[in-house]
């Protein structure tokens, strides 16, 4: 909608400017232009930032922490958009952007093994591994962030605090107060049975199996009816690097009963 | 690097090994050693290298006769390495593969990582020093215990003091890097409140802003980091850069959705397209702001939200009404389908051929068999 530009309306501003004036407010126009103001002294003022401390950022996870901190203190988020003045002078942007491609690229390339549930330590690992040696280091902090922000895109990526770390979810499968107190008992041995989960949890076995289903289902378990006792349900995403080798798709299709 | 004797790497009773690492390569200084790649392990008593092929040369040196170390970082061609500085070689040291060297300090050159780690457990090691309390049955012999020379301890003074500057140096660009910070951070701040205030008169109508206005003041929401206080929209929604981004998008995705069955989730979108930018990477919030706008554009692309919450990129072309059709024609030739199954059919991805299904069960073409062994979809009979 234009601003009238007839006398009667010109009329009616200067009565409003008048009013506000004496009021001793100033009008939402006048400080958007202070703001504009603002704006250019603040981008020389981060400008001059960075000429000096740009490889603070690069080079520290430790720096790189404290300033998030003290944005988000603020009100600021640093990593909204691509062409934010954070993220084109200080490049914290595309840090964290080309963070969250690699976090995508592990995970969908582990689905298949996985179910799309990683711990936060294997996905760190492999994404340094893909990164290659030269290139500048992250810590599990950075990973947080980037999967925060990778939330947005809806694709179900999620963090489940599991035994002091975490599990990261990129598929959105849905997990409940119940699956994720499984994932944590199966933590330990990588594996979880029913009357471990009757005997820790004090569970009908109906309600146990529920969720052991489930999560069959959705192809984060896998079943070990073998097992001498009792069958073990056992979840890829918590096995080690050492024990396991990697499955390829159709090996997983065959596994799941 | 003559600070190291040959060894034959097994552990003494009450040595304990702490950590060991492969990849490692070892500096005489700023030289390479004449030495191959192998694993450093530390100890609680000694630092120990073995060459990874060939398991008879193994090297040692006793912890004691390190003064300091520090990290560097990696850079181009190199990888991340920690330096040590060493005491003088004591009188009694057994030989080794260097009979003498013009550096009191070696490197780790780490290339396989694990540098990180490995320079943590050595920080331990060396603070808590066990093996003064764990003595152990052959005696290692220490640093300082001989050389008394004026020579000598002039050049340790001098190394010490060369460390000591590099460290302060470090921890004086940190500092004010973070006194730098927090100045900026102050002024941020101003503009944050500044926003607030500009974003209550727009809401209570005090003043009149015009579209133009309204749209740059959303752009310096954008530059600065602000969520939209007034639409509570995502950051940057409206904006100029938003509506360049949607028509950039719409032209560039043709393709790749021709090429993937007409649709691709918002999660592979963002990586086709911040692995062909190369730089100046696009947000997830950036992207998921420019696909909100094909709609209004009229372009050739629309977003689209599942009920599982799963966001897709689709061509306009392809109608809801021919993937439907297309998904219950490929059910009802192979009888029963899964996701996986259609996924290889069509090549699409397994998450967007689910989508599919549970779109032409939602709209009563297929049902579901649900069960442990997992969901398969069968043409609906029941109609």
């Amino acid at each position: 909608m234009r601003r009238g530009v007839g006398a009667g309306a010109i009329a009616k501003k200067k009565l409003a400017e008048a009013k506000y004036k004496e009021r001793g407010n100033v009008l939402a126009e006048d400080q958007i232009v202070q703001m504009s103001k603002q704006l250019e002294t603040f981008k020389s003022n981060l400008e001059e930032f960075a000429s000096k401390h740009k490889q603070e950022i690069r080079k520290s996870p430790h720096f790189r922490v404290q300033f998030q901190e003290m944005c988000a203190t603020i009100g600021v988020d640093p990593l909204a958009s691509g062409k934010g003045f954070w993220s084109e002078m200080l490049g914290v942007g595309d840090f964290y952007y080309e963070l969250g491609v690699q976090i995508i690229e592990v995970c969908l390339a582990l689905k298949h093994r996985n179910g799309g549930l990683i711990t936060l330590d294997e996905l760190h690992q492999r994404v340094l591994k893909g990164r290659g040696k030269y290139a500048q280091e992250v810590s599990q902090d950075d990973l947080v962030r980037a999967i925060k922000k990778l939330k947005v895109m809806g694709n179900g990526f999620g963090m489940i605090p599991v035994g002091g770390s975490y599990l990261v979810q990129s598929v959105p499968a849905e997990l409940n107060m119940d699956h994720t107190v499984v994932l944590q008992l199966a933590e330990k041995k990588g594996y979880v049975t029913v009357s471990e989960i009757k005997g820790s949890l004090k569970w009908e076995k109906e309600r146990a199996c529920h969720v052991l289903d489930h999560l069959l289902k959705e192809g984060l378990a896998w079943l070990d009816s073998q097992a001498a006792g009792e069958a073990q349900y056992w979840l890829p995403a918590l096995f080690s690097e050492l024990t396991s080798r990697d499955v390829t798709p159709e090996e997983a299709n065959q596994m799941t009963p | 690097m003559d600070r190291f004797s040959w060894s034959s790497g097994l552990l003494e009773i009450n040595e304990t090994l702490v950590i060991q690492q492969r990849g490692v390569r070892l500096y005489d200084g700023d030289d390479k050693a004449k030495l191959d790649v192998g694993a450093a392990l530390l100890s609680t008593h000694r630092l120990i290298w073995r060459d990874v092929k060939n398991h008879e040369c193994c090297l040692a040196m006793p912890l004691s006769q390190i003064i300091y170390f520090e990290e560097q970082a990696a850079g181009i061609g190199k990888s991340a390495k920690i330096i040590i500085y060493l005491h003088p070689t004591p009188a009694n040291k057994e030989p080794g593969p260097y009979q003498h060297s013009k550096y009191s300090y070696i490197k780790l050159s780490f290339k396989e990582h694990g540098q990180i780690e490995f320079y943590r457990r050595l920080t331990e090691e060396m603070t808590q020093k066990r093996w003064e309390s764990t003595p152990v049955s052959q005696p290692i012999p220490t640093g300082s215990a001989t050389q008394t020379g004026k020579t000598r301890a002039v050049g340790i003074v001098g190394i010490e003091r060369k460390i000591e500057e590099r460290r302060k140096e470090t921890d004086k660009n940190i500092s004010e890097a973070f006194e730098d910070l927090s100045k900026l951070m102050v002024k941020a701040k101003e503009m944050v409140e500044l926003s607030r205030s500009i974003a209550n008169k727009i809401k209570d109508k005090q003043g009149d802003i015009t579209e133009d206005e309204t749209i740059r003041f959303k752009s310096y929401l954008l530059s600065m980091g602000i969520a939209n206080p007034v639409t509570r929209e995502t950051h940057g929604s409206g904006t100029h850069y938003h509506l360049q981004l949607a028509k950039q998008l719409g032209d560039m995705l043709q393709a790749p959705l021709e090429e993937r069955g007409g649709m691709m989730a918002l999660t592979e979108v963002y990586c086709l397209v911040n692995r062909a930018r190369g730089m100046e990477l696009l947000s997830p919030e950036d992207l998921l702001n420019a696909c909100k706008m094909f709609e209004s554009l009229k372009l050739p692309v629309r977003m689209r939200v599942f009920d599982s919450g799963v966001m897709v990129v689709q061509l306009q072309s392809h109608s809801e009404e021919e993937m439907i059709a297309s998904a219950l024609d490929s059910v009802t030739d192979k009888g029963s389908l899964t996701a996986e199954e259609f996924a290889k059919l069509l090549g699409l991805s397994v998450l967007l051929s689910k989508e599919r299904l549970l779109l032409a069960e939602k709209m009563g073409h297929l049902c579901r068999d649900d069960s442990v062994e997992g969901l398969r979809f069968y043409p609906n009979l029941f109609e």
